[in-house]
């Protein structure tokens, strides 16, 4: 493996860990957010339901592998 | 209302990640001599210090609405892949980190590996003290960095960053081995709820939220954080026909 593939491998094991699910859950779920306060919805309750969902699935996930 | 709570996060993250570089440290230390697991240990904390530095004021430039949605996912992701590994750990799907095993494991990589002097160092023990505390540590730079985007956020973080490495590094010395009885699982625990946290009120904030009682909220989303995250460990645990009152 090259320099360059090594260094990309190294920040993204560093940023995205173990579950590539829960940092595309992250942007999908600040994504949705910033897309309904822009047709005026008060969005502050999405998040925390987010982290919910992605724990509940990310934590599936590792129990069954 | 946040700089406490952003002290907190930034104090116990670092103290477990310091605790996880000191076992390493002292393994190689013990070993082959102090002068160059020291030496590789400085120059970690240096190049620590120099990101946290070049990073910290480079992001006043950024607008603060970007900042906190950038920001907020990072924290995130960070967050719950520290929650996730911590409710693994405590509902038993994952060992718990063993700093004596791992203490035993370093000494004896430590013990067996060649020896080759570079700049008047020991380059093995240089090396892998150098690794361990700038790998261990680059999370609490970026964390540290992301606590920018509140107002006296990097300055209130890195002073919790060095307390905690004094506060390890002092530990070190006087017990002379691993800090084994770190209860390292609970604060990891404890990091994860925080950093999640942080993550979903500045990262909301950031994609144009509002929060109800501005921010008061960060203590409601918190406990609702810690809630769930104490329900999932239970749920787990019951899975796996672990006692609920079972240790950490």
């Amino acid at each position: 493996m090259n320099v360059l593939a090594r260094f990309g491998r190294f920040w993204w094991d560093f940023v995205v860990g173990d579950d590539w699910l829960v940092a595309a859950g992250v942007v999908a779920g600040l994504g949705g957010t910033a897309l309904l306060v822009h047709y005026g919805v008060s969005a502050w309750w999405l998040m925390p339901v987010v982290v919910v969902a992605l724990l509940g699935v990310s934590l599936r996930r590792a129990v069954r592998s | 209302m946040s700089l406490p709570i952003l002290f907190l996060a930034a104090f116990t993250a670092s103290a477990v990640e310091m605790v996880e570089a000191l076992t390493i440290v002292l393994a190689v230390g013990v070993t082959r001599g102090w002068r160059s697991p020291l030496v590789g240990t400085a120059a970690a904390l240096v190049a620590l210090a120099a990101i946290v530095g070049a990073l910290g004021p480079a992001l006043t430039l950024v607008p603060i609405g970007t900042l906190r949605l950038v920001v907020g996912a990072l924290l995130l992701v960070f967050g719950l892949q520290w929650l996730r590994k911590a409710i693994l750990r405590a509902s038993g799907y994952k060992a718990l980190h063993d700093e004596d095993e791992i203490f035993a494991r370093e000494r004896e990589a430590a013990r067996s590996a060649g020896h080759e002097e570079k700049a008047g160092l020991d380059w093995f023990a240089f090396t892998l003290s150098f690794k361990g505390v700038f790998l261990e540590g680059l999370e609490v730079a970026f964390i540290v960095v992301s606590f920018g985007s509140t107002k006296g956020g990097v300055p209130i973080a890195a002073a919790a960053a060095g307390v905690a490495l004094v506060l390890v590094a002092i530990t070190g010395v006087v017990v002379r081995g691993p800090l084994s009885r770190v209860p390292e699982n609970a604060l990891k625990f404890a990091v994860g709820t925080m950093l999640t946290t942080f993550g979903v009120f500045w990262g909301a904030e950031g994609a144009g939220v509002s929060w109800p009682g501005n921010e008061a909220a960060l203590l409601g989303v918190l406990a609702f954080v810690a809630a769930v995250s104490l329900v999932l460990v239970r749920v787990l645990r019951r899975g796996r026909g672990v006692a609920v009152g079972a240790p950490a």
